[in-house]
């Protein structure tokens, strides 16, 4: 266990988290490496079946980050995501994934200093679950 | 029963008669016991097979989707909340309808009373207060109260939300119900434990879908399970795939359900599938302050949001 590195699925916001994303890089800023970051146009667009999607394939964890209320690109996007993803994560957890396993943030395009550090918050939770033991269901011939 | 029954033809003859609808949709006897069915009524001879009992467990909410006509429909309190939600979302105008508002008394839970007896039952019968059971070589009467269904024992909306007419008087409404209860027990528990649980509930489903098909928020053109590029969840039993599909089914019906018990009603296998969706009920609720199909003029939980709606899980 104590060399195992869980896998987190990132999806970003394209106008502030994937923004800061880019800034800590070019800040050279450190963070772990286990989020793999996919890019979304806005917390409003991303799906249930999205989150569903990436612990079916085995994900250990999964991430999602848009804008901060009031900041949202196209206005109100965050505000009805922020519905969809309580009653989710609620939904989700009632259903037996751990608590730790399923993040949201808020991070603006400037904020590189949170970006790493929620980085960072979320690689230690899911890593502390350790692997998933349940729902993971093979490739198949259609992957 | 039989004075709801005989109010019901009075009203569906007169609206048929004054040309107001093109059709009634009651229930008339289904062809096995506790199984009352959908029936359309368009001419004056037909009224004859409308009944009302305890076994119109089928939400006829689920016949309206995108029909042009005007209707007459038989509404008992969650069929009229769920009309409510197909006006919301667009799926039937309310000047097409002519409500005909049942004040609802609980429907039998047919899985139980079958459960109850080791021979077939070949008769069921009613009175204001017993359900009578026969069949070959045995007679028993049963309280009614004793074999509701389940969301009826803990329904909060007997009476319909909106109606244009009335097959009896409204209902004093039950009061102090606990509805969640049995969801407060699996949120207590261990997340190995709610795993177990839901996979133990769902280890007897054959994905036939029937919860999902009786159910009149289930409307979608294209089901998620049956898209294909992407594939969401996959055609088989296997486990993961059915947990996807009850996840989605769900959420899908997230501040729409009423818990008319429907899909429960319509399970082959006899699970409990109202333990996704009331969960979500139960959230909605506590989170947004949501009922769904009370009232026309608000927009479902989904649809809005207040600026400083509860975000304490978001970093
Ligand atoms: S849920 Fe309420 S309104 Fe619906 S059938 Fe049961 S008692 Fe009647
Ligand atoms: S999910 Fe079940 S209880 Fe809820 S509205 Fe649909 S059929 Fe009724
Ligand atoms: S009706 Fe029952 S068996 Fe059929 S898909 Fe729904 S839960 Fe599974």
């Amino acid at each position: 266990m104590e060399d195992w590195e869980p896998r987190i699925v990132g999806f970003l916001c394209n106008w502030c988290t994937y923004g800061a994303a880019d800034l800590a890089g070019v800040s050279r800023m450190q963070y772990p490496p286990n989020v793999r970051l996919i890019r979304i146009p806005c917390a409003g667009r991303m799906s249930p079946k999205f989150i569903l999607a990436a612990f079916m394939k085995g994900a250990d964890g999964v991430w999602v980050s848009g804008c901060h209320p009031g900041d949202c690109h196209y206005l109100e996007g965050n505000y009805y995501a922020r519905r969809k993803f309580a009653l989710f994560k609620n939904l989700i957890e009632y259903m037996g994934i751990e608590p730790g396993r399923l993040h949201f943030s808020w991070i603006s395009s400037a904020e590189s200093t949170k970006f790493a550090s929620v980085v960072n918050k979320v690689t230690s939770a899911v890593k502390a679950l350790g692997p998933r033991k349940h729902g993971i269901k093979a490739f198949t011939v259609n992957d | 029963m039989s004075d709801y029954t005989a109010k019901i033809k009075e009203i569906s003859a007169r609206l048929l008669k004054e040309e107001k609808v093109e059709m009634v949709i009651g229930f008339r006897k289904g062809t096995v016991p506790m199984m009352n069915e959908p029936c359309f009524v368009k001419t004056p001879e037909d009224i004859k097979k409308l009944v009302w009992d305890s076994n119109c467990g089928i939400n006829l909410a689920n016949y309206l989707t995108g029909r042009k006509e005007k209707i007459g429909i038989i509404a008992k309190g969650c069929d009229s909340r769920n009309i409510v939600t197909h006006i919301i979302e667009n799926k039937i105008k309310r000047e097409q309808l002519l409500i005909i508002g049942v004040p609802c008394k609980g429907m039998i839970d047919k899985n139980k009373i079958i459960s109850m007896f080791e021979n077939e039952i070949n008769e069921v019968s009613e009175n204001e207060e017993n359900i009578i059971v026969k069949g070959e070589g045995f007679e028993k009467t049963l309280n009614k109260n004793d074999v509701l269904q389940e969301n009826c024992k803990i329904c909060i909306h007997r009476n319909p939300a909106i109606y244009d007419e009335l097959a009896a008087d409204l209902l004093d409404e039950q009061k102090d119900i606990d509805r969640y209860e049995d969801v407060r027990k699996i949120e207590a528990m261990a997340p190995e434990d709610k795993w177990k649980y839901f996979e133990d509930l769902l280890s007897p489903c054959i994905r036939c879908y029937a919860c999902r098909n009786a159910c009149p928020l289930c409307y979608c053109p294209t089901c998620f399970v049956d898209e294909s590029k992407p594939q969401w969840v996959g055609k088989s039993i296997d486990p993961t795939d059915t947990r996807t599909f009850h996840f989605l089914r769900a959420y899908h019906c997230a501040g729409r359900c009423t818990d008319c018990g429907a899909c429960e009603r319509a399970c082959p296998m006899g699970i409990k599938v109202r333990i996704f969706t009331k969960k979500l009920e139960k959230d909605c609720l506590e989170l947004y302050g949501w009922e769904a199909g009370l009232s026309l003029d608000e927009r479902p939980p989904l649809d809005t949001y207040r600026p400083d709606d509860p975000e304490d899980f978001i970093k």
